[in-house]
């Protein structure tokens, strides 16, 4: 511990370990489950592209027949590649196509030609995985060539990210939605001009509870723009131009969320998107999505995550916009320490962990400003090496224009006082129009007088020992350690299931996508996993 | 009357906008012609700023002329208070003293669940939590492409108060027949004091239909949760009291 908050270790090692306790069996889970979207992934890698003429993608073709023959439980990789062989076909895509006809029966094989199975598919998703590899290199001779924005970092920096100890300023990350892709290209290019350091597309509405990952250039999305590999393609294109022009390398990120959570997760890796949202719990609590499918899901895709150098950003502000903030704190933290674990179990690096948290405690509460800088240094001194995510407030953010761009203010001078990695512009005009091009000027003008004005304000800011914002970390750390023992008491899924996060009640039997999950057969056999596994 | 400044009657307003040209005197030119145009007799640019290569953002101050007459105000009044969220528990709870149930789905053909999704989710729309937050309902979402028959059983399985319908598709008047067909099913199904509300939403609903279309309530284009709710406590809580 950085100490600023004097915080005792032996709480801070106590609620590690109980988010691992609590974390444990839905891991468990996790491994012992496979989804649709985990297989379609998998065929992904290995090869599948394209979709049908009525816009389905040949890989959810692909894997509906697999399943119709012989089930989910052995994976698809099997069936899929025994009957490649037995077609005497070279092309994974041709053989969705042969199977969407209903010209090829699946089966699960056994003996040496399991054997067969096991390595031709190994070799293909391989090839798959080797393609992310290589996108991430060249992220990496990117950010060389470009130059990097120093992070915010708790204290010294992490492998692969800038090494100065003391960063100049957070990474700046705007949000662009016109639901049109080559809307999308240029208000980006905008934005980085502006001085953003990381473009972040809003998905359509209603996409996370698509079962298929839509195809090709989009043009039209609502209050979005979809999430397709060849919309991530044109915007990492159009950013590599825009990282050229400014000598800064600009970040793209997405959402990895919702019932196609792994094959998203996966074109991102192919693509070199840079950041994903990618929160453990949102999908069941805040989409209604089965927990099981969401955990396994959620399991593999930061598996690809961790292989592709991708940071994930997680959703701790979505609790605090349905709950009190100053009430809900200790969920917050309850939630950023079980992400933790669940992404260091997948692989994730310290470096790679945008663990959010938001600004959202009503401003007319006496003292608010000193308890949101409690909360966010908590934060920042539980996890001293990840690049946090500080959201602005939205909540409490009324039309009022005047009295909104205040408080983006005050969120950004807490976001540079307690050392935020990743800075969600706030917009004065939250909750009243999509930002207008004047809401986005005046909201990094915002931001760069507060980070110029108070930048290196972090220094000298030091609570009195003892006083308001120490004492109300402790609390806050304290509750969440009791909650996590309550959690670990009741399971996790019961937690879940009887609405501890949140509000939501998500019982593990109901929600959507259940009937895409299913238990792994004796002879399950995954490529992926086993790739990627090894190399953690 | 006129805009207050400092001084009764001083007509005085405030004004931003943008313009797509690059920062420069004749911007500002630019600038005073729009605000003459709008009714501002003077008008003060006092603030220019150029954004990127080729936008301007001014703020203007001016006098406007126009006088407002109160008496000659028409609104057209919302027939039911918006509640907060807490206002909507209190109520059912106090007054219903169960939750309310409201069986939510998308008919016919139709899979575009953004509507029935962005009111019921969590997750909600435009800042407003959707009707699972609310404490007090219990919410069955029945998803997309539900048929009919299906969606009545449901309703009666679930002891629906208020049964919601999303209809986003509006080819060939499929939303019209498809909501004609859901009112005539639950009135031939169940007798008039045990029907649920029902409820229809969609971007291209006339609100004015809803006698036509055999439901109690359309609602249209930027409907957010909260005012479903407020009309749900409404229709089944406060107005039913005052029947009785």
């Amino acid at each position: 511990m950085s100490g600023k908050l004097d915080l005792d270790p032996v709480v801070v090692r106590r609620a590690r370990r109980l988010a691992q306790k609590a974390g444990r069996p839905v891991v468990d889970l996790a491994r012992s489950h496979t989804t649709m979207s985990v297989e379609r992934a998998v065929l992904r890698l290995a090869g599948v592209t394209g979709a049908d003429a009525d816009g389905i993608p040949w890989v959810n073709r692909l894997v509906d027949a697999v399943v119709a023959d012989v089930g989910l439980g052995h994976g698809a990789a099997l069936p899929v590649f025994d009957a490649l062989a037995r077609e005497g076909l070279d092309d994974v895509t041709l053989l969705a196509q042969k199977a969407a006809a209903g010209s090829v029966r699946f089966e699960v094989p056994a003996g040496k030609a399991a054997t067969a199975a096991k390595r031709a598919s190994r070799r293909a998703v391989a090839a798959g995985i080797r393609r992310i590899d290589r996108r991430r290199a060249e992220r990496d001779r990117l950010i060389k060539r470009h130059g990097d924005p120093a992070i915010g970092l708790g204290r010294g920096a992490a492998s692969d990210a800038p090494s100065e100890t003391d960063r100049k300023r957070p990474w700046i990350y705007i949000i662009v939605a016109t639901g049109d892709i080559y809307e999308d290209i240029p208000q980006a290019q905008a934005a980085a001009r502006e001085g953003a350091d990381i473009i972040a597309v809003i998905r359509s509405t209603g996409q996370s509870l698509l079962d298929y990952v839509p195809e090709g250039a989009t043009r039209e999305g609502f209050a979005g723009t979809y999430a397709t590999q060849e919309n991530f393609r044109l915007m990492r294109a159009a950013l590599d131009e825009s990282s050229r022009e400014l000598g800064r390398y600009i970040r793209l990120t997405n959402y990895a969320s919702g019932l196609c959570m792994p094959e998203i997760a996966t074109l991102a890796g192919l693509e070199r998107l840079d950041m994903m949202l990618n929160d453990s719990m949102y999908g069941i609590l805040f989409r209604d999505i089965n927990p099981i499918r969401t955990f396994v899901d959620q399991r593999f895709s930061r598996q690809i995550h961790a292989r592709a150098g991708i940071i994930i950003n997680t959703g701790e502000d979505n609790y605090l916009t349905t709950a009190d903030a100053v009430e809900a704190a200790h969920t917050v933290t309850v939630s950023q320490l079980l992400n933790e674990y669940f992404a260091h179990e997948a692989g994730l690096a310290d470096w790679q962990l945008g663990l959010g948290h938001a600004f959202e405690i009503n401003p007319d509460l006496p003292e608010s400003f000193r308890l949101e800088l409690a909360h966010a240094l908590l934060a920042r001194e539980l996890f001293p090496d990840a690049p946090l995510k500080w959201m602005p407030p939205t909540k409490h953010m009324t039309g009022d224009v005047f009295r909104g761009n205040l408080l983006d203010g005050f969120f950004n001078l807490v976001g540079a006082m307690t050392g935020q990695g990743i800075l969600l512009v706030g917009m004065m005009t939250e909750a009243v129009v999509t930002p207008w091009l004047s809401d986005r000027d005046i909201a990094l003008q915002n931001v760069r007088y507060v980070l110029n004005a108070a930048g290196g304000l972090r220094e000298d800011f030091v609570p009195a020992p003892g006083g308001f914002i120490q004492s109300r970390a402790r609390q806050v750390l304290g509750e969440a350690v009791e909650l996590l023992e309550r959690i670990v008491d009741d399971g996790l899924l019961n937690a879940i299931a009887d609405g501890t996060f949140g509000i939501m009640k998500r019982p593990a039997d109901r929600g959507k996508g259940l009937d895409g999950v299913a238990r792994h057969e004796a002879d399950y056999y995954n490529p992926a996993t086993e790739i990627l596994e090894a190399a953690a | 009357m006129r805009p207050y400044g400092d001084t009764t009657g001083d007509g005085m307003v405030q004004l931003s906008f943008t313009l797509p040209v690059p920062c420069d005197k004749r911007a500002e030119g630019a600038a005073l012609q729009l605000a003459g145009k709008m009714g501002l007799d003077p008008a003060m640019v006092v603030h220019a700023k150029q954004m990127g290569e080729r936008f301007t953002f001014f703020v203007v101050y001016g006098r406007v002329n126009h006088l407002v007459d109160l008496s000659a105000v028409q609104v057209v009044e919302r027939d039911f208070p918006l509640l907060s969220a807490k206002d909507v528990n209190a109520l059912i709870k106090r007054r219903l003293r169960r939750k309310l149930v409201v069986v939510g789905a998308c008919i016919g053909t139709d899979a575009h669940t953004v509507g029935i999704d962005a009111i019921l989710n969590v997750k909600g729309i435009a800042g407003e939590k959707g009707l699972e937050y609310y404490r007090e309902l219990r919410v069955v979402n029945l998803g997309a492409q539900v048929a009919v028959p299906d969606l009545v059983e449901a309703a009666r399985a679930e002891k629906a108060d208020a049964v919601l319908v999303s209809q986003v598709v509006t080819q060939r008047d499929a939303h019209l027949h498809n909501t004609r067909e859901m009112s005539a099913a639950f009135r031939e199904a169940m007798p008039a004091d045990r029907r649920p509300l029902l409820v229809v939403g969609g971007p291209r609903f006339d609100e004015l239909m809803a006698v036509e279309l055999g439901v109690d309530r359309i609602f249209g284009r930027g409907t957010t949760p909260r005012e479903v709710a407020s009309y749900l406590v409404h229709a089944l809580i406060t107005q039913k009291a005052k029947a009785a």
